[in-house]
């Protein structure tokens, strides 16, 4: 089982994310993250999937994918050939004493702080997803209290 | 000047040159029934809509034609859904248009409401909700274009009743440009000449065809390549006809209930050449123990097909009748008297074969060889699903593309009538069976006074043993014989039947009496004929290779 980032263009009409997800959830797949957004033509979209699977399971729905008549092209992004972002959002704790740690950890992240109450900090974090998994790793001994992620966009540099 | 959405819908198929349509009225189709009513081609009222999709399909396998549905919303709606999964799984063109509720109730559980773009998107190649009446005509020329391209399959057009009834004017659009929607036709030059290559030098190879050669209509292109050649055919159940089975080179069909020598053959080869197949599991049994020496070139249509259960060589994506012609150019024949000695004394010392009965009962087998002779083999043989369909298979010799008409991947029981009555529409011509068992034809009799009503004499051939055959064949062989509600003790006098729906019936008991009840029926013209041939009860299909083993493991007979 390893991990694909499966870059599909498509049609941007309604039905065709139900199309595109049943083929995952037909073979019992679980999508890891989904992101779905117009391009530069407003009339196009790129849904970038991350899912794990089976290498030749996945080849086989790459296939599948690639026959559905509102997908116009299928790439799967591999690590070095595609840049990959991400955001996240995280609620954390952050009484008085810890904030300046937490304050630092922003900085070496260049996060954002996007909300800050009495007991707790709400951060953002964009990035490669790699980074944005550091980010939380170092959080998480503050106490993470909520946590979004918005599923990653990766664009092909080829 | 403006017409309405339901004399768009008849216009454009009048665009597409339809000779007939199938179907059932409803709350929300009436705008379109009320045109249909002067429409200048053929309605067929199906009794049930199960009954008109399989009829469309039965059309469409018959005649090469796209399959025209109309049915309402709700139950309407799916009800066709397992006749469209039938033809999805086979690979069938079908335009299937369902009615909905008016746009402004999609979603609130209207009266008679499903979301059946939603219910078909798995078994259908392409699916519509036509939410705009300007999009309506094109939507339909794209519907039809998507139908019978590529690889072909059915396609659902949803029409909400407030689209049927607004008004918009007609142009039906002369091209369709879909640009996630490209199918390739031609196969690529240089793996057409690998695969030459591999050809020429072959030592054991043995052809494989299917259904893609029926859908491409290659059977000539695939005739003259096994000319050329002299490798040995052997055919999927869908592929059935597009060699005859009468060559000395065919090895007729191959799989679970195939011949020795095609499955034998097959394992040997050290080439197999698939043309229009998708090694499907009940064709190559345990999949490690196939073909542990054979190379591999795979000529399709669909890319998703290559590679997905055997990995292939030579995968060439393309139409089976233009690469075949491409190949046949420059091919020359390998050199392979030895292998072809070899496939003939497989043949010679294994034949297809069954056991009269000593105590004189009718074996089903005898009944379909009967049924081949009384017609020289020039019928086309629909059949249900199970021990009926694979004697059908077996016992009846195809020589022509397209006169075997069988639900092979989805397997549906009740298929056969239904489909009887859209392939004798579709070739007046010609006699039509369905070759049946006790417990299909139960499933869709309804359509039997379609077939009454418009004088179609289909001879229906019910093998009725009194069993689900084929699951108490499996409960003999794998469950300990217990037979848990296979046994249709209780079944229907089907002569008296036959009569009530206006057909004729005829009950056959007697070995003597096969043959004048066969050609009895041959001499109606003008109504169909039921003949209920009583025959052994407990007669299985062989050989078969159990599900999932290896062909070292096939049964050939009946163990002691």
């Amino acid at each position: 089982m390893s991990q694909h980032v499966i870059s599909v263009k498509v049609e941007n009409k309604s039905g065709v994310l139900a199309r595109v997800a049943g083929l995952f959830s037909a073979r019992g797949y679980n999508i890891d993250s989904l992101t779905v957004s117009t391009t530069e033509l407003e009339d196009i979209s790129i849904m970038t999937i991350v899912v794990k699977g089976d290498d030749r399971v996945l080849e086989q729905v790459k296939k599948q994918l690639n026959k559905l008549i509102d997908v116009i092209k299928v790439s799967d992004h591999i690590g070095a050939t595609s840049i990959q972002r991400e955001l996240a959002l995280v609620k954390v704790s952050a009484v008085p004493s810890k904030r300046s740690e937490i304050f630092q950890l922003v900085e070496i992240f260049r996060a954002e702080i996007a909300d800050i109450s009495a007991k707790t900090m709400t951060l953002g974090v964009k990035g490669s997803p790699e980074k944005v998994d550091n980010f939380i790793e170092l959080l998480r001994p503050y106490g993470i209290k909520e946590l979004l992620r918005t599923g990653r966009i990766s664009l092909s540099n080829q | 000047m403006k017409i309405s959405g339901a004399e768009i819908i008849i216009e454009s198929l009048k665009q597409e040159k339809i000779e007939c349509m199938f179907g059932y009225p409803g709350g929300v189709v009436i705008p379109i029934f009320h045109h249909l009513f002067d429409a200048p081609f053929k309605f067929i009222l199906s009794r049930h809509e199960q009954g008109a999709v399989h009829a469309a399909d039965g059309y469409a396998r018959a005649s090469g034609k796209v399959g025209v549905v109309l049915a309402t919303s709700g139950p309407g709606a799916t009800n066709l859904v397992t006749g469209i999964a039938t033809a999805y799984m086979d690979s069938i063109p079908l335009v299937v248009f369902t009615g909905q509720v008016s746009r402004e109730m999609i979603g609130n559980d209207a009266f008679q409401e499903v979301d059946i773009t939603g219910i078909t998107r798995p078994i259908t190649k392409h699916n519509y909700l036509v939410q705009d009446i300007q999009d309506l005509a094109r939507i339909i020329k794209e519907a039809f274009h998507i139908a019978s391209t590529g690889r072909p399959g059915p396609v659902v057009i949803d029409v909400p009743v407030d689209i049927s009834k607004s008004m918009y004017k007609f142009s039906y659009p002369d091209t369709v440009s879909i640009r996630g929607y490209k199918p390739v036709t031609s196969g690529h030059p240089i793996q057409i000449e690998r695969a030459c290559k591999l050809i020429e030098s072959a030592e054991r190879p043995v052809v494989y065809a299917g259904g893609g050669v029926v859908i491409s209509n290659a059977s000539d292109e695939l005739r003259e390549f096994i000319r050329k050649t002299g490798i040995p055919i052997t055919t999927t159940l869908l592929g059935l006809g597009i060699y005859p089975e009468t060559d000395p080179l065919s090895l007729e069909m191959l799989g679970m209930h195939g011949t020795y020598y095609a499955n034998h053959a097959v394992n040997q080869s050290d080439l197999l050449i698939a043309i229009g197949a998708r090694f499907d599991d009940r064709v190559t049994g345990k999949i490690s123990e196939f073909i542990p020496e054979a190379k591999v070139i795979h000529i399709d249509i669909d890319p998703a097909s290559v590679s997905k259960n055997v990995m292939v060589d030579v995968p060439i994506v393309g139409d089976c009748k233009q690469v075949l012609s491409e190949i046949n150019k420059v091919i020359r024949p390998p050199k392979i008297d030895r292998w072809l000695e070899t496939v003939a004394g497989l043949k010679r010392d294994n034949p297809l074969t069954y056991e009269m009965s000593e105590r004189g009962d009718i074996k089903p087998q005898y009944v379909v060889e009967q049924i081949y002779k009384q017609t020289g083999g020039d019928a086309i043989i629909c059949t249900e699903v199970g021990q009926n369909q694979m004697w059908a298979a077996q016992f009846y010799k195809y020589t022509r593309p397209r006169t075997f008409i069988s639900s092979g991947g989805l397997g549906t029981m009740g298929y056969g009538l239904p489909a009887a009555i859209g392939a004798q529409l579709a070739v007046p011509g010609k006699r039509v069976f369905d070759i049946a068992g006790d417990g299909s034809i139960q499933m869709n009799i309804q359509e039997l006074i379609v077939a009454t009503q418009h004088r179609l004499p289909i001879i229906i051939a019910i093998l009725n043993n009194g069993f689900l055959g084929m699951v108490r064949q499996w409960q003999q062989l794998f469950f300990d014989r217990r037979y848990s509600h296979t046994c249709l003790a209780f079944a229907p006098d089907f002569e008296k039947l036959a009569v009530a729906y206006g057909a004729v019936g005829i009950t056959v008991k007697k070995l003597e009496e096969v043959i004048p009840a066969i050609d009895r029926a041959l001499s109606i013209t003008d109504r169909p004929i039921i003949i209920d041939f009583h025959v052994s009860k407990e007669e299985n299909v062989y050989p078969m290779v159990p599900a999932g083993k290896s062909i070292k493991e096939t049964i050939m007979r009946e163990l002691a």
